[in-house]
């Protein structure tokens, strides 16, 4: 059941050292904020789960926060490197990385069987290529019925989803838009959630009939945090800066700058800064 | 003959591959820029898909990620990601996929994993994404990439993508039902497999490139189909549209 709360308590109830959490958001909604609080409260040896790793796991990883990383894509989209993620795979800064790698399909499928409740994701892929080698979770089934081969990976059931949307109602029904991703997927493969939305509303905006919303009680803490997807977006609010993501191959790349900037933006700010970026960076786009 | 650079070549060349009736599964970067180019050329009906889940967009600037806003915007309707991975692309759906890579071999198998060896790489790279199933579940794959002795390698590093496997009916072994790798576009030359080995073959050079060039930048010995066309320059309408296209996308991403 929906608990409407402040960001350090959601955070603080939800995840725990040791948890295996999943931030989700495919490029659109992805919750800067909630990472933001988990590096924070200083959380460690979290297993990250996210088909691409994008800035808020390249944070993460940098201060220290994660154990190992389940993924299928991780690089700055359109940019480069992730230098932090990458420091850790190939030099072991902060400390060493396990990493469980897949394919966007993968990933997809594990989470929709999540959500299913089901123990395993079925679908056709991983033939031919070196993956299967490196991850001992790729398997192969036979169909009963045709014999064709299929691959098979376990399903994905984190401790912890963590997703950015537009707008809760205040029973916190969770109305999302856009570009989709696999958030809703990832809310109900997951034990508990943390939604951060931009507006709290007394009833949520005239919608079309298929529109996608998470009821209340799929939901476990919903906190508004206007702006909190910033640098990612979120549409109908605020556009991606695609200016801050290509800054932070600048950012990132010395362990050095990475800290001053932590320091300065994460370590000590809070939620209430992200309305502000979003707020000056949607007047400077316009 | 209009003035112009050997990745303008590559993009104008891979844009010409594409028809008005295709449906394209589309990356970012290149592939981007030469599906929207004939689109905004010969190709005004070409669906465009992303794998962000926007069906049939039409975006006035590129794209710097693969889920921007301006993707979702334009799109006929937005999907969620496992709809788009089960549904379109593993349901058979889509005809023409573009791929690139960090390294390329002589069968187009792709590495976009690593470089070394898994466990102790020298550079690790973004991995895989969604390529290991565009490759196998497109009716075909049309390939961009910039020629080098570092990224056409006599042997990958790490298989993050099949193309022809090993050659001959290598892949169609493997159980794989789609055709692979028809076209590999570069900055010098267009390859295509040849028709028994699957090895690829250069069929098309670009205006003043030789054939040393191609060798000099490639890591196996190149072969040469039959007959070797030259490419067509490309024309003052080519270029135009893509470099408005591009300064448009500039300075959409230096705003914003």
């Amino acid at each position: 059941m929906a608990r409407i709360t402040k960001l350090s308590e959601a955070i603080a109830g939800a995840v725990q050292d040791g948890d295996t959490i999943a931030l989700e958001g495919f490029t659109h909604l992805i919750p800067h904020a909630a990472c933001h609080e988990i590096i924070r409260q200083g959380r460690k040896n979290l297993t990250l789960i996210r088909m691409t790793p994008d800035l808020v796991y390249d944070q993460m990883i940098g201060m220290g926060c994660a154990a190992k990383l389940v993924f299928s894509w991780g690089g700055n989209p359109g940019v480069g490197s992730l230098h932090r993620f990458r420091d850790a795979i190939e030099n072991g800064w902060p400390h060493r990385l396990e990493i469980e790698e897949h394919s966007h399909a993968a990933m997809a499928n594990a989470y929709e069987a999540g959500a299913a409740g089901l123990p395993c994701a079925i679908f056709r892929g991983y033939i031919g290529g070196d993956l299967p080698k490196v991850n001992a979770k790729i398997k192969r089934v036979t169909c009963p019925f045709t014999g064709e081969e299929l691959a098979a990976i376990p399903a994905h059931r984190p401790d912890v989803a963590i997703i950015h949307a537009q707008r809760a109602d205040r029973a916190g029904n969770v109305m999302i838009e856009g570009v989709l991703g696999v958030q809703k997927e990832a809310v109900l493969a997951s034990k508990r959630s943390v939604v951060t939305v931009e507006e709290i509303v007394d009833e949520l905006p005239e919608r079309s009939l298929n529109a996608v919303v998470l009821p209340h009680w799929t939901v476990g803490n919903v906190v508004a945090v206007p702006g909190g997807a910033f640098p990612s977006y979120a549409q109908g609010y605020y556009p991606r800066s695609n200016s801050f993501y290509k800054q932070w191959d600048e950012i990132a790349k010395d362990r050095d700058s990475f800290h001053a900037w932590m320091k300065t933006n994460v370590l000590d700010k809070g939620p209430e800064a992200f309305a502000q970026y979003a707020r000056k960076h949607k007047a400077a786009a316009e | 003959m209009a003035d112009y650079k050997p990745t303008e070549m590559m993009t104008i060349a891979a844009a010409r591959s594409l028809k008005n009736d295709d449906i394209c599964f589309v990356g970012i970067g290149q592939p981007s820029a030469a599906c929207n180019l004939a689109r905004l050329t010969h190709a005004p009906g070409i669906t465009l898909i992303y794998e962000s889940g926007t069906l049939a967009t039409k975006p006035t600037v590129l794209p710097l990620s693969i889920g921007d806003g301006e993707l979702c915007d334009t799109a006929l309707t937005t999907v969620s990601v496992p709809e788009m991975f089960r549904y379109w692309l593993q349901g058979g759906r889509i005809k023409v996929g573009f791929l690139g890579g960090a390294q390329i071999d002589k069968f187009a198998n792709l590495n976009t994993t690593v470089v070394g060896p898994y466990d102790k790489p020298k550079v690790r790279l973004p991995g895989g994404g969604g390529a290991p199933e565009i490759a196998i579940s497109c009716s075909e794959i049309f390939i961009i990439m910039a020629q080098g002795k570092r990224s056409f390698v006599d042997k990958l590093d790490f298989v993050t993508s099949i193309g022809h496997v090993s050659g001959g009916d290598s892949r169609a072994k493997l159980g794989v039902k789609t055709k692979g790798p028809t076209k590999l576009i570069t900055d010098l030359a267009i390859w295509a497999p040849d028709p028994e080995t699957r090895e690829m073959t250069v069929v098309s050079i670009h205006p003043g490139v030789t054939r040393e060039q191609i060798q000099e930048n490639t890591g196996w010995p190149v072969k040469f189909a039959a007959t070797v066309d030259e490419t067509p320059v490309p024309t003052a309408q080519e270029l135009e549209v893509l470099r408005e296209l591009h300064a448009r996308t500039n300075r959409a991403h230096a705003a914003a």
